[in-house]
């Protein structure tokens, strides 16, 4: 089976009203790649990747994920991608288990608690999965969307400020979960922060103007 | 990717378990529904005692209107709950990601559904105690109740997921859902004052077939619909 995977962005452009925050962005990325996405605060990082992760359309372009010799835009392609953004809520009144528990149901997946248990672990809420998410600090939280997002493996991995609100464990959680998906997959990353250009094969900058 | 169909309803089982899990622990929809049932039962018995004493056709029609009027009026005001929810939380960009729209949808209209059914028994018997509402023909009360419910939670869940993400939701979801909603309520008031008055199953067997008419009608298009609206 081809295993090969490549994401083709072609003249995207996307609007909020009559402002445009995105215009000609046309990329190609293939497995084992990592692109950084940087710049100002309103550049339209954020909104890229909700692009990529079909929450948003495009107002021109096209987007396409191939993998295993299929073509998929990103509403088709959500068993491709894991997501993970500060506005990414999972339910708090739920415990950190029974949310994994759920969103593996839901996506057809079998998984037993021990795994989970070790998906917890990896991400460093090892012995909180009985805690509810509302119990949860900011960093937990976001240690969860790690976990959400990791559940099914998935070869596309976006990541919109991994390390806000994380401490220094956290970042090395976060430093790991790209370096393995480095071996397998495609990670795009958008944000702020100088230490995270580090991750990426490419930089893409974006600006305001 | 396409689900398999035993795949798609095991996730909708996960989505209706996931929303019980979540109601039962913080009854955002069950309180007020059961509040607003309640309040209803004893106002209208502290108010209009003679309902319990009459036993002419006007009565039983009066009975029938009090009783789905506090129907209504309670699911439109826990029904939406389960999309307003998601959308308020933004839990529903995760489940946007995760689950097939398919079935979201089912989980929530099977969750709905079991919520205005309990709905239903605590407000019957609330009437049948408080206003002294008698039955006579019990069987088919149950089964236009239970149609009845299928229609309202058909039409209310599409509606639900429609105005989960606009201002002023809740004035908007009765709005939207009146026009909806009159048809299958003129239909289930005769009928179950029919049902109160002890007529024979087969005097309700056209409001029967009406009202699973509406509910199939309404369903089909919801499925039709609500991918386009979960995804828009």
């Amino acid at each position: 089976m081809d295993n090969t995977l490549r994401l083709d962005l072609h003249n995207i452009a996307a609007n909020y009203g009559a402002r445009r925050v995105l215009q000609q962005i046309t990329l190609t990325l293939h497995q084992c790649e990592t692109l950084v996405v940087s710049g100002a605060n309103g550049s339209g990082k954020s909104t890229l990747l909700r692009l990529l992760s079909g929450l948003q359309q495009p107002a021109s372009g096209t987007i396409h994920y191939h993998y295993q010799g299929t073509c998929y835009t990103p509403r088709q392609a959500m068993h491709l991608l894991g997501w993970v953004a500060p506005d990414l809520a999972l339910y708090r009144e739920l415990t950190g288990r029974e949310n994994l528990r759920f969103f593996a149901a839901v996506r057809g997946l079998q998984c037993s608690d021990t795994q989970l248990d070790e998906l917890l672990a990896q991400v460093g809420l090892a012995g909180r999965g009985d805690d509810r998410v509302a119990c949860y600090s900011s960093g937990m939280t976001h240690r969860l969307r790690y976990a959400y997002a990791l559940l099914h493996h998935p070869p596309v991995l976006l990541l919109d400020e991994p390390t806000v609100t994380l401490d220094e464990y956290g970042v090395a959680v976060v430093a790991r979960v790209v370096e393995m998906q480095r071996t397998f997959g495609i990670t795009i990353i958008a944000t702020n922060d100088a230490r995270e250009l580090r991750f990426g094969d490419y930089v893409l900058t974006l600006d305001t103007a | 990717m396409p689900f398999p169909l035993p795949m798609l309803f095991s996730a909708a089982w996960s989505v209706f378990v996931k929303d019980l899990l979540s109601e039962l622990r913080t009854r955002y929809a069950l309180n007020a529904m059961l509040l607003f049932a309640a309040s209803t039962a004893v106002a209208v018995s502290l108010g209009a005692q003679f309902l319990g004493t009459r036993r002419d056709d006007e009565t039983f029609l009066l009975q029938s209107a009090l009783l789905w009027i506090a129907l209504l009026f309670a699911a439109l005001n826990g029904l939406s709950r389960s999309f307003v929810q998601e959308e308020e939380t933004r839990t529903a960009l995760a489940l946007r990601l995760a689950a097939p729209p398919i079935a979201v949808y089912l989980g929530k209209l099977l969750f709905n559904l079991v919520l205005l059914l309990m709905l239903d028994v605590v407000t019957s018997l609330l009437f049948i105690i408080f206003v002294r509402v008698q039955v006579d023909n019990i069987g088919l009360f149950i089964t236009l109740l239970a149609a009845g419910s299928l229609c309202l939670t058909t039409a209310t869940t599409i509606l639900a997921a429609i105005i989960a993400r606009a201002s002023f939701k809740s004035a908007l979801f009765a709005v939207v859902a009146f026009p909806l909603l009159m048809p299958p309520l003129i239909i289930v008031i005769q009928g179950t004052a029919l049902a109160l008055a002890g007529a024979p199953w087969a005097d309700g067997l056209m409001h029967l077939r009406t009202l699973l008419s509406y509910a199939v009608a309404t369903f089909v298009a919801s499925l039709l619909l609500f991918g386009f609206v979960w995804e828009a």
